[in-house]
This record gives C-alpha cells, structure tokens and sequence, in this order.
C-alpha cells in the first residue's frame, strides 16, 4: 500500500534482469500526484509519430528498466532526445501519435526521460491506454494544430484536462475520458491506483 | 421429497443457465447487432457509467459502450511479458485468476541474441513454471494462437499489436499494454469500448500473382495509418467465389495487417473453411465454446467500403510509413540489399509454398541477401515435408528456426547504414529493422521472392 511494499521480493526479483532496478512507482518522477498541474516546453511533431520512433524494439527488448528505456526515448527522430529535454517538457504532436506496437515502454520511456505530458491531435489506441496505464497523460486536443511553436510554455491541468499556452492564455479542452481513467491518472496510473485501493479503477469501487 | 428438494436447490442455476442460452440465442440471432456487438454481448459483462456499475450479467451492449468483460485468453510475448511480470509484482498480486488461460510467447528474439535477452526469457520461464500457466517457445504467438487456441467467439487480449490477427477465425482478439495484461492475469476481466465497425465488401477475383497481402496494403494506402483508429473492420463476401478465393492463412494477413491502419479488431465470419481450418489443426482447448458469429444484416456502420479484388495490382508500401502505398511499377529497379520472407502478416505455408515456387531452381541475386524465416514450428515442419528449404538452400537463400527474427530488427536479418529491404513482414518503420538510415519496403511474399532474384523491386507476375 506504501513505499515499503514497492519493491516487494517477489521470487523473480532476484534474477539478474530486475536486481538492483528502481520500482517503476517510486520513482522521483512522479508527477502530477498533488496539483494536477505542470508546466513545460513544447516540442513540436508531425503526424503518424510511431512507436518505433518513440522506442525502437532493439533497445527496449533488452530491459525491464524505466530508466534505461528513458535513454531511447524518440531516438528514431533524434537518438539525443533524451539529453535535450528538459524535465517536465511537454510533447505536442499531430495525427495518430503512438501507431504501432503495443508496447508500453513507449510512454513510459518519455515518462523517465522527464516528459509530462503528451498533447496530440489524435492517438493510436493501444498508446493512449497505455499512457493513462503508466500515468503520463495523454491530452487529444484536435485544435492544437499549428497552435504552438516549438519552445512554447505549455501548463498542463489534469484534473480539468485542459492544455494552456501560457503567453497568450489560450486555453484548450482535451477529449473527455472516463471517470475511472481520471482517476488512475490523478493517482499516478495503474500500479499506483492498485496499491491504494487494492483493486483495479474500472471495477466497483468498495472504499467510497 | 430427495428429487423436490435436489431441483429446488438446482433450480436457480437452472434457471441462470436457461436465460443465459435465451439471451445467446437472441443475441446471436439480432439482424441490428455487428460482429463486435454480438461477440461481447454474448459474454458477461459489467457496463461502467461514469462511476456505476452494474453487477455483472449478459446484456446487449452497443457501439459506444464501456464494459468490463471476461477474457477467454491473456497474451504476452518476450518483449512485454516481462513489463508485465514486473507490474504484478509492483502491484504485490502473486496470483492468477485462473493460470490456464494465460499464454506466454518467447517468439520475437527466440533464441535469445544475448545475455541481456537471454535474463528477460529465464524470467518469464521462471513466472509460468511458477504459476502452471502456458508457454511456448519459438513459434510466433499469433500463429500458435491460431494454430492451437483461437475459436470462434473467444474474447482473446494480447500484450502484442497483431493479436488481432485471431478474427481471422472469428474471434474478438485485440492488443493492449503491458500492465493491463497483468491486470487480465490477476482478474481474469478488462475494460473495453465496444467499437464501432467498417464494413468492406469483397468481390471480383484476384489477378495471377495478386494476393491477400496486396489488398491489404491498398487499403491502409486509401484510408491511411489511422484509417480504422479504435474501429472494428468486418469483411464481408460478396459472393461464393469471392468466399472461396479467402484461404484461413490468407485471412490470417489481413487480420494481422489490420493492425497498420489502427483497428482494434478485423474479423471475418465463420464459414466452411473456418469450420475445416479448426477441424484439422486440433485445439488444446477443447473445453473452449466455440460461438458461430454472424453479423446482423441490418446492423450499424459506421462507414463502408468496396474492393474489387480484380481491381487489386501488386502494392509495395514504404519506405517509414505503411500508408505509403505504391504499385510495384512505380518503384520497380530500386536496388535492395536484403528480401525477408517471415513474420505473424506473411510467414504462413501458402506464403512459403509461393516463394518456394518462384525461387525453384533460381537463384538470389548475388548483391541480395534472402532470408526465410516461418512464422511457427508446424509451418516449419510442413516447409521441410514439402520440400521447400531444400528449394531455398539451393536458392542461396537463409531457412531460419520460427520466430519474428528480422522484422523487430534484433537477429536473424538487421539491417546496416543505408541498407534497403524489401519484406513481407509487418511493418517498415523508421528503423525498425536495424539502422535508422536503413529503408523497409512491404510487399507480397510473391514480390518480396521476386525482388530476391533480381536484386531489386520486381513484379512478381511474370513467375506465375
């Protein structure tokens, strides 16, 4: 339930892929958990941005480790990506970010490499409830086209789910989202959410 | 006074089982339902509005519904089965909801290229020898879905894109993550929309040396990467001699492949060659019911499309993106370093048999290298009975074990700075098989055969 139980010593945890790991959950990354609300630099994408791009398979089959995948994060568009970002930046992106492969190292390599959210005008599927899944939210915000700039402050509020440009004020609405994904991404995504309430977001809640 | 009170115990249950075969019968027999509403209203299901829930129940659900529902089999492979084990463990839950449906597949870097690969496999041996769930090693997970497991009506989720290669055989299979499979493992249930659905109507017969593969990828090319985004894509036939033309293993292909222009499932209905496909390849789980499911005649798309199969030329998409789709004339003489035959979309026997066909008695190209790997054990077993790795050896072609092996681009056929590739495998993303200057183009395995004997693109048509 706490940061004890974290990295409970499950029998595979002593083989050598997971020895000396961080938890996914305890990370210091976590974002978002007490404001719903953070702030970063765009980087501006095209449509079609696919999971190969976002983590190419080669890298991400070899580990189990967040923060290993963290350092391929958009390498198919710049294998540097990592080291230009800064934390808390935000990625803002055109048709279909996320096509592809199921995997789910994809958010959450741009989650540990420090991105905090994603805007898009739209999603691959798989992607957006993998990004809800490992708690980066994912905004679809179709009339963001041509609206920011590289570079531009972006302030991120996931509680109401809106994305505003901070110089002009602009502020945009993200496609609603069901209740229960709301609230998985409030408390930092799946994993976080179970151990809170010891069962998973979509099943009846029993503690309200 | 023994019988009245064993029926007036039973009869509750008795009853249960009564309207639930009057609630399937009804669903089944709704003309207003698509293949994706009946196929989950033919389960139990919760359905979630805002933050109610019904107990769960076998109700209809439509097009646009959240439901919670039971899943038949829980999928993932060598490269999120371990995300998925980690989770389970983060999550603290140490058991299965029930430890027989659950498959795990080392199939995308089996063997394992190194050490770092090799300690993700022992981890996932270590989890289903743990927990008595499946696994399999070597063949394609998809494949051996098919091959051994998929039935018509089986709600099957994967921790893989190309799960939904199992509508195929009329079954609502679908990918999603790492975490949520291990969420399926632990309750043996997810959350899904139920999608909305594109009807494409099939007629016309294919030219000589056009295949499933070309159809496909003039598809995506018409309606783009996202062309079926969180939708349901259901064939239909036109007529018999359209039904006819559609093998299980061309099927296959497009379900598989339906993946490129984002549908959550492609499914074909069950007809005669669905029935003799399950009849001769023996499932393991025979206790599985299987549900014959049609789709209802005035049911609700969304949007509909036509393809004249005859209309079809051979199509070579790439390179970077799979709607960039071109005629194989249009890209003809461009030079390749290396022609791979394999993978879940087009490693099958009839895609062996073809190549093997073409490559008979010629010869790779010497500036080409040609690679074939099948898509699983029995299609490999069958390529040795039937001759065709003698056919490829002569050839000067590599026959490599079962496994996705070049086309996630770990072993078995990477590609190096600059390299081109012609392949019949899934995807020709930037870099996907190797370096990020390296080029994929997709095509037929009859293109991709061709293209290995002339050393560049080539239109397959004159080997028929």
């Amino acid at each position: 339930m706490n940061d004890e139980s974290l990295s409970s010593s499950s029998p595979s945890s002593s083989k050598p892929t997971s020895t000396g790991e961080p938890a996914l959950s305890s990370s210091k990354e976590q974002l978002q958990r007490v404001t719903g609300l953070s702030k970063g630099k765009a980087w501006v994408f095209g449509d079609n941005i696919n999971t190969d791009i976002i983590i190419p398979f080669r890298f991400k089959s070899r580990t189990n480790d967040p923060y290993e995948m963290a350092k391929y994060a958009m390498y198919g568009f710049d294998p540097d990506f990592h080291k230009k970002i800064s934390k808390d930046d935000i990625i803002v992106a055109g048709r279909n970010f996320g096509g592809g492969s199921s995997r789910e190292q994809a958010p959450v390599a741009l989650k540990y490499a420090g991105i905090s959210a994603v805007i898009a005008e739209s999603f691959a599927r798989i992607f957006y409830r993998n990004a809800f899944t490992i708690g980066l939210p994912a905004l679809e915000i179709p009339e963001i086209k041509g609206k920011v700039n590289q570079g531009d402050e972006i302030k991120i509020d996931i509680v109401n789910f809106t994305a505003e440009k901070v110089r002009t004020k602009e502020i945009f609405y993200a496609k609603q989202i069901p209740q229960f994904m709301s609230q998985m991404l409030l408390e930092g995504g799946l994993i976080e959410y179970y151990k809170k309430y010891k069962q998973f977001p979509w099943t009846e809640r029993k503690d309200f | 006074m023994q019988s009245l009170s064993s029926s007036s115990s039973s009869s509750p249950s008795l009853q249960q089982e009564k309207q639930d075969i009057s609630h399937l019968k009804s669903v089944l027999e709704d003309n207003s339902l698509t293949f994706a509403e009946k196929a989950i209203s033919i389960k139990r299901v919760t359905k979630i509005t805002g933050l109610d829930s019904s107990n769960k129940s076998k109700v209809v659900s439509m097009a646009g519904d959240i439901v919670i529902v039971d899943v038949d089999l829980a999928m993932a492979q060598d490269s999120t089965g371990p995300l998925a084990i980690r989770s389970l463990n983060e999550m603290g839950i140490d058991k299965l909801y029930d430890p027989s449906k659950v498959l795990l597949v080392i199939d995308h870097t089996f063997p394992a290229a190194d050490e770092k690969v090799a300690n993700l496999h022992a981890l996932i041996r270590d989890f289903t020898s743990k927990h008595n769930c499946m696994l399999v090693e070597g063949s394609i997970s998809h494949q051996h879905i098919l091959e051994y497991l998929a039935a018509p009506g089986m709600m099957i989720l994967g921790a893989d894109s190309h799960t939904c290669q199992a509508g195929c055989v009329s079954a609502f299979a679908s990918g999603i993550g790492s975490t949520e499979i291990a969420a399926v493992w632990a309750t043996g249930e997810l959350w899904l929309r139920v999608p909305e659905t594109i009807k494409i109507n099939l007629s016309g017969t294919f030219n000589k040396g056009i295949f499933a593969r070309d159809l496909i990828l003039d598809y995506i090319g018409k309606v783009g990467e996202d062309g079926a985004n969180y939708k349901a894509l259901e064939w239909k036939f036109s007529n018999e001699d359209v039904r006819k033309q559609f093998s299980m293993d061309s099927r296959a292909c497009i379900s598989n492949a339906s993946m490129e222009c984002g549908a959550k499932i492609s499914v074909f209905p069950t007809d005669e060659i669905t029935r003799e496909y399950l009849l001769e390849n023996s499932k393991m789980n025979n206790n599985v019911e299987k549900i014959e499911i049609q789709p209802g005649s005035s049911a609700k798309y969304i949007d509909e499309f036509e393809i004249e199969c005859n209309k079809i030329e051979p199509q070579v998409s790439g390179p970077d993106h799979v709607d960039i789709v071109h005629s194989v004339d249009e890209l003809a003489n461009i030079e390749i370093d290396q022609a791979f035959i394999g993978s879940s979309t087009n490693g099958r026997i009839e895609d062996l048999e073809v190549t093997a066909h073409i490559l008979k008695g010629r010869k790779v190209h010497k500036n080409t290298r040609c690679v074939v790997t099948p898509a699983s054990v029995k299609v490999y077993e069958e390529a040795i009975r039937r001759g065709y790795v003698e056919i490829y050896l002569e050839a000067g072609a590599v026959f490599t074990n079962a496994t996705c092996g070049a086309c996630v681009g770990t072993h078995l056929g990477a590609l190096g700075e600059n390299e081109i590739c012609i392949s019949s495998s899934s995807r020709n993303f930037v870099g996907r098989m190797g370096a990020l200057s390296s080029k994929i183009y997709l095509a037929s395995p009859a293109t991709v055969a061709a293209s290995a004997i002339e050393g560049k693109i080539a239109d397959s048509r004159g080997y028929f």
